[in-house]
């Protein structure tokens, strides 16, 4: 069922807010220091400092971002010398051996993921630093999307940790967990927390409510 | 406004947008009408059906986690993992931050989610409050985003097929828990709102 609306009026201008863990709707008066007199949560008008904060994680995960893709994330030692893996040979890999599905799965997750998350949360921190009024709804979902399939990327740290427990043959076989591994990791985390540092509120901060429908 | 008792006023947390949102039916849900985002959840299963939710998943968790996922015979000698053993070898190799992540996102926050609900759930069938039933809930709207297990089994299914090849893969029983614990888990997590719980608590509270 749809809620009915309320003539197209923001939050902001009617100094309204929805508390996000007990779902109390509260006035207020000023932005700061505010409680959820409900349930005591701390409720902002807006995420404190959302576009600095979300620039800042996502800078570091750029930086990171480079390791991650260049250094091996995977080192194994074998009777016949030793061979160092990075993401992107994972992946052709997984498509040598003929797996393809998998191939994709992972392609998808540990490059493409990483990839247009770095990408499309730099373009929604530009729309609105820009004030830009262009597709507001469409710059929601890309926000809620970027939300989902965060942590997809993870998929490949699961797999170095299990292939790290698995493959310890003394003398045959052993894999060692790479540097990449490290940086990886560590660009999941932070596009994780730069998509959370950022308001998708603040999309629509810019529009006016005649420009929309 | 007539039917205030009803009809609750809606603040849109990704678009702002201040709206009406009648009281949902079982299985209801509001979207707000300009961004979609989803804004309630009415009451799905009964607070009974859900305590066993939690229950059974808890279940299933040690399951998972107690038997080894996968095991690998090669050149006559045999390894096995569960999901902490992998975390360990990864700690071993002087990799402790990525240690750390793998057994937070996948173990640790899924088991806090399952405990945070069974506690802010079991003393609510006896009409009691739990104690601190406010910072558990916010605990609990924190937890949520980093539960990582869905991803966790694509990657157990991603070494089972790169290692097919070198060795004899055997599946063992936590596989197959692993994927029960998903699967209630995301039951779990759609059957959940915390506003709902919230209103619970507010009329035992009143009373």
């Amino acid at each position: 069922m749809l809620p009915h609306t309320e003539n197209r009026l923001a939050g902001a201008t009617l100094h309204l807010l929805s508390c996000p863990v007990c779902g109390q709707t509260v006035r207020y008066t000023s932005a700061e220091a505010l409680a959820c007199p409900c349930c005591g949560t701390h409720l902002f008008a807006r995420k404190h400092a959302s576009l600095s904060r979300a620039w800042a994680w996502l800078i570091a995960a750029v930086l990171c971002y480079i390791p991650a893709n260049v250094l091996p994330i995977m080192e194994t030692r074998t009777l016949f010398g030793r061979q160092d893996d990075t993401i992107l040979s994972g992946v052709v890999y997984l498509w040598g051996a003929g797996s393809w599905p998998l191939a994709v799965v992972v392609f998808v997750a540990s490059i493409l993921v990483p990839l247009l998350k770095i990408l499309s949360l730099s373009f929604l921190l530009l729309s609105v630093h820009f004030h830009w009024r262009w597709a507001p709804l469409q710059r929601t979902r890309l926000y809620r999307l970027l939300e989902t399939i965060g942590p997809w990327s993870m998929l490949d740290i699961y797999v170095v940790a299990l292939l790290v427990a698995l493959v310890q043959l003394r003398g045959l076989a052993t894999i060692q967990a790479g540097p990449g591994a490290l940086a990886f990791a560590a660009v999941v985390v932070l596009t994780m927390l730069a998509a959370h540092a950022f308001d998708p509120r603040l999309i629509w901060d810019s529009v006016k409510e005649t420009v929309h429908d | 406004m007539n039917d205030r008792a009803s009809t609750t006023v809606v603040v849109c947390h990704d678009c702002d947008l201040v709206q009406r949102c009648d009281r949902l039916a079982i299985g209801q849900r509001a979207q707000c009408v300009r961004c979609g985002a989803m804004l309630h959840r009415g009451a799905g299963m009964g607070l009974q059906a859900r305590c066993a939710l939690v229950l059974a998943g808890l279940l299933v968790f040690c399951l998972a986690n107690g038997f080894p996922l996968v095991s690998m015979s090669a050149q006559g000698s045999r390894t096995a993992t569960t999901l902490f053993g992998a975390a360990l070898a990864l700690w071993r190799q002087d990799m402790q931050p990525v240690a750390v992540l793998v057994v937070g996102t996948a173990m640790l926050i899924p088991l806090l989610e399952l405990l945070v609900l069974g506690y802010l759930m079991f003393p609510l069938l006896w009409d009691r409050v739990p104690l601190g039933f406010d910072r558990i809930l916010r605990l609990l709207h924190y937890l949520q985003p980093w539960g990582m297990a869905e991803v966790f089994l694509m990657g157990v299914l991603v070494a089972l097929v790169k290692l097919a090849h070198l060795a004899d893969i055997v599946i063992g029983a936590g596989l197959w828990a692993f994927g029960a614990l998903i699967l209630l888990l995301a039951l779990n997590a759609s059957q959940f709102d915390s506003r709902e719980l919230w209103a619970c608590y507010r009329t035992l509270k009143t009373d």
